[in-house]
């Protein structure tokens, strides 16, 4: 018997067997590689935030070795991640950045050092969709990432200086933007001033016990004006 | 029918000289112009899509005559998406800087115009192995262009090969600047479209 491969009811069946067979074969799949993929995405994350702190051309199991010496505690805030590091005896907090960028998402680390006037120790920045050779720079230039490297952060009021221009007044904490890549780096700046704006005083109130080391002290004086507005 | 006999040989090298996909049929040119600003995901890709097609063509050559005509494309549809579902996780498992780089171009394998068509015009017809000869064919064909485009870009782009550094330190201090046009599509499709000519002129036999 030759069967009429082109009645409804065979149709039907047809298609139902052969849906039902590739969902077990992709929920297999999909089960088998997950522990791999989360740890990937993982050390991603840790390779990233050394790459804010100017650590960069590891592999998988030396960045691992790295990050547990120089991370010393984390804590989570509003959906940001902030990071304690030490590194060569100095405190250096990394922030979380998260905003927007011209096709969609961008994120970064952000590093910062020093405990009165805190200046950039270093930056890296992802995206998830930014234009090849023009928004993409902000992740594939080291060399742009490394121009935030020492300014400043913060204004005499608490308020965030830190700012991607297109024409640098003040190197003191101005970068000059990505050329060609207006939007995409006007998206940088509007993440620096949101995700940088309460950084000092969570940090604090987060890390407080690391901090309350002698040199940390003179940080919280310069913070707490912040944290009594709130 | 041997394994090697000299239609399957043709089946195989054809899709890489006269019928080739991208320098003959003119197919599967967007994901070409978007993954091939460096070297690795190029030859990444190219792997990827040569094991899709091979399988894809196997698995509907297997099938073929269960294969309901009024629905072929949405099983050819599913078996192919199928296929790209696993090599996306695999990738993200095994190799996950490279399918970073690649982002949506690896999902974008379904709509590849030359799994469809090598599905649609070979797999329907033919036997499992003489399929999966094909599909190997026309993937490699495919993966060439890509490598020889990744390859020029990445080096005329970054002055690198595979991320490594071709152009030496010396020439940048003596003033030599690295293409910036090069990571930029357009100059892919001028790169197809040249590796095209070389091919019309030189390489190219009629049947």
């Amino acid at each position: 018997m030759k069967l009429n491969t082109n009645s409804n009811s065979y149709i039907i069946v047809y298609s139902a067997i052969l849906v039902v067979i590739v969902a077990f074969l992709l929920a297999f799949v999909y089960q088998a590689l997950k522990p791999m993929q989360d740890a990937n995405v993982a050390l991603d994350i840790k390779k990233q935030i050394l790459y804010s702190l100017n650590i960069r051309g590891l592999d998988g199991q030396e960045a691992e070795a790295k990050y547990t010496e120089v991370v010393k505690a984390e804590g989570e805030k509003d959906g940001r991640k902030y990071y304690m590091c030490n590194i060569g005896g100095e405190n250096v907090l990394v922030v979380e950045l998260k905003g927007m960028g011209l096709w969609g998402g961008i994120s970064g680390y952000l590093a910062m050092h020093g405990q009165d006037n805190p200046t950039v120790y270093g930056a890296y920045f992802n995206h998830e969709s930014e234009t090849a050779g023009l928004g993409a720079e902000i992740k594939d230039s080291q060399e742009w990432q490394e121009k935030f490297i020492g300014k400043v952060i913060y204004d005499e009021n608490h308020d965030v200086a830190l700012s991607v221009v297109k024409k640098v007044d003040n190197p003191d904490c101005q970068v000059d933007c990505v050329t060609g890549a207006t939007l995409t780096s006007n998206g940088v700046d509007a993440m620096l001033k949101t995700c940088l704006e309460d950084a000092c005083p969570i940090a604090f109130e987060l890390f407080e016990d690391l901090m309350t080391q002698p040199q940390a002290v003179a940080d919280s004086t310069a913070t707490e004006p912040k944290v009594m507005e709130e | 029918m041997a394994l090697f006999s000299k239609q399957n040989k043709e089946v195989f090298t054809n899709p890489l000289n006269v019928d080739h996909p991208i320098l003959g049929q003119v197919l599967g040119i967007c994901s070409a112009l978007a993954v091939t600003s460096q070297l690795k995901p190029a030859i990444v890709m190219g792997l990827a899509v040569t094991v899709i097609t091979a399988f894809s063509n196997v698995i509907i050559s297997i099938i073929r005559n269960t294969i309901p005509n009024r629905i072929r494309i949405v099983v050819q549809l599913v078996v192919v998406a199928a296929l790209v579902t696993i090599v996306s996780q695999i990738l993200k498992a095994f190799a996950y800087d490279v399918s970073v780089q690649l982002s949506v171009y690896v999902g974008l394998i379904i709509t590849n115009c030359i799994l469809m068509g090598r599905l649609e015009a070979f797999a329907m017809q033919n036997k499992p192995w003489p399929s999966f000869l094909d599909g190997v064919g026309n993937g490699l064909g495919y993966a060439m262009i890509l490598v020889i485009v990744g390859a020029f870009r990445e080096f005329f782009g970054r002055g690198s090969l595979l991320g490594f550094q071709i152009i030496p330190d010396a020439c940048y201090d003596l003033g030599y600047v690295n293409n910036g046009m090069m990571t930029m599509p357009a100059m892919a499709l001028i790169l197809v479209g040249c590796v095209i000519w070389v091919h019309r002129a030189y390489f190219y036999k009629e049947k």
